[in-house]
């Protein structure tokens, strides 16, 4: 029985996630390959090899999969399936993106998202942004899976598989890469932070949203938002954490300013460590908190940087 | 051009979510519903394109039973000309969704095909990819900026780390994401006037699909909840319980 993972990448290097990934795909077990597809991506090749329980990594470097389109992607990954039982990607944007696509050309279901391996074919998945578990068993003989990654531990990098370059080259021609604009940012991502800290409304602007850059920068964290502070305009959208935002799950969250509203808490509550600090005592955040501080941000904040 | 619009009926993203007794599924009885956000924010789109005059005809098609006509008037009453109804009393995976919608397109010969990137219940993020795999055709999924230009359409999509533009060529598959628009609200005259407009029902046995489950839910439970902690008196003492206690930061 193989497996077969795609390796979420920018050309240049291998996104820790796919380590998570690989652990899914060992939890399945079977002969697990690795697929690096993109355009010049040799040094991501050889990091890919040096991920424990990979046997053999696929390197399909074409010009044609450099920006990952879908359209070429999946067809690559399709093409690639029949020595395979099992296909397995991040649930990062380009996995989510070209996934559904392969599974639908092999004729076959997607279970996204998993975040257990019950067994082969029985995963466990959240729906309902998280507020409830589903166990689904996959009728289909082949399996097209996508991963949260926050649902399992990397797997280490000290192994040696073998590369094998493979000479394929599809082109759709239905679609092309225009531009990329990325937020340069010296703090993490969001969805990678191991510390995340979020202002909510009682932030009351935009600006009060420096407060929490000084205690970021000593922690090393990202700076998220509750989807009340995105719709008052304080800060953008890309910094909602929440069901219709990012859903993160750091070993450290610091609610500042937010309530707690069902929506906001789908996107944290798995978060290891959750810190709340609201100046009304029966807000909803206290009940998901792990440490709570009962006292006005304005006051709170500036000791907090002072003392870490 | 025409744009079709697939939506879907979903919970209303408000309500908090019950897993019943029996950990079959989660419970819907007496349970407020409401099209899906990211469908609502992919009928606005589309209406927005057709007051901008690039748009001929919306057309909003739901699967469902009856009770997603509700849906399909809302989408009317928010801009929509006509609406398709494709009758089910079957919970369908998304591929099969993908399989019935991939005839309406066949039929109708929309230009742009624009649906929300996910629904708020299954959450499975695959429909969008899965018609234009079905129907061969390019897509542009979480959309943050849907640009028609002659034969082509340019896509901004929300990705990891920030925006990704992608050329399309048309007919093209776009998936909403959230920064793509506010809809509206429906003024009431447009709800009386939606009433009015066509509603045609069609029967998804008569597609001629296989639409057998791919999948089998064994059960649902609710998520491991969170015991509430202690709240402390001052910031040192937080301070020294992240450190010594959760040893979350040195």
């Amino acid at each position: 029985m193989s497996i077969l993972v795609f390796a979420e990448h920018d050309n240049n290097e291998l996104k820790a996630d796919t380590l998570k990934t690989v652990a899914a795909a060992q939890a399945i077990g079977g002969d697990i390959h690795l697929l690096v597809a993109g355009s010049n991506c040799s040094t991501v090749a050889e990091q890919a090899a040096k991920v424990n329980g990979v046997s053999k990594v696929l390197v399909a470097d074409n010009p044609a999969y450099e920006h990952q389109l879908a359209e070429n992607v999946s067809l690559l990954v399709t093409e690639l399936a029949a020595d395979y039982e099992h296909i397995i990607a991040t649930a990062l944007t380009t996995g989510k993106n070209f996934m559904p696509r392969v599974a639908a050309l092999l004729d076959v279901a997607q279970i996204s998202d998993i975040i257990a391996v019950e067994s082969a074919d029985t995963f466990v998945r959240p729906i309902y942004a998280g507020n409830a578990i589903a166990t689904v068993q996959s009728l289909d003989s082949k399996k097209v899976i996508t991963v949260r990654s926050t649902g399992f531990d990397a797997v280490a990098t000290d192994g040696n598989a073998e590369i094998v370059n493979i000479d394929n080259a599809t082109d759709a021609g239905t679609s092309s890469h225009v531009s990329d604009e990325l937020t340069v940012s010296e703090r993490p991502d969001l969805g990678a932070a191991s510390v995340v800290i979020s202002g909510g409304r009682g932030m009351q602007n935009g600006d009060n949203f420096k407060l929490l850059e000084g205690i970021a920068d000593k922690l090393g964290a990202a700076i998220g938002a509750s989807r009340a502070a995105v719709d008052a305009g304080f800060v953008a959208n890309d910094m909602q954490v929440g069901q219709t935002g990012k859903i993160v799950a750091p070993d450290l969250y610091i609610a500042v300013g937010i309530s707690g509203a069902i929506q906001h808490l789908a996107g944290m509550k798995d978060s290891k460590v959750i810190v709340a600090i609201n100046k009304d005592a029966e807000a909803p955040i206290f009940q998901v908190a792990d440490y709570g501080i009962v006292g006005d941000l304005f006051d709170v904040l500036p000791e907090l940087e002072a003392k870490l | 051009m025409k744009v079709l619009v697939p939506i879907k009926r979903v919970i209303d993203y408000n309500v908090k979510v019950r897993v019943k007794a029996d950990n079959t599924n989660v419970d819907l009885a007496n349970v407020k519903m409401a099209i899906n956000p990211f469908c609502e924010i992919a009928v606005e789109e589309a209406v927005r394109l057709k007051e901008a005059g690039t748009a001929t005809e919306v057309i909003a098609v739901s699967i469902g039973d009856k009770a997603c006509q509700e849906q399909l008037r809302t989408a009317l009453a928010l801009g929509a000309d006509r609406a398709i109804q494709i009758e089910t009393d079957q919970n369908l995976d998304s591929l099969n969704v993908a399989k019935l919608l991939q005839k309406i397109v066949e039929e109708e010969q929309p230009q742009l095909v624009i649906l929300g990137k996910q629904s708020i219940d299954s959450d499975n993020n695959q429909t969008g990819q899965m018609l234009a795999a079905l129907t061969g055709l390019a897509q542009g999924t979480f959309a943050s900026e849907v640009k028609v230009d002659g034969d082509k359409v340019n896509v901004t999509r929300e990705v990891d780390g920030g925006l990704q533009t992608v050329a399309l060529n048309l007919p093209a598959i776009v998936t909403t994401d959230l920064r793509l628009n506010e809809p509206r609200y429906a003024s009431l005259p447009n709800i009386m006037k939606a009433k009015r407009k066509p509603l045609d029902v069609k029967a998804a046995a008569d597609f001629g699909i296989d639409l057998s489950p791919r999948s089998t839910l064994l059960k649902v439970t609710p998520p491991s909840e969170r015991q509430a902690g202690i709240v402390v008196e001052t910031v040192d003492e937080l301070v020294e319980k992240l450190k010594n206690e959760a040893k979350v930061i040195s």
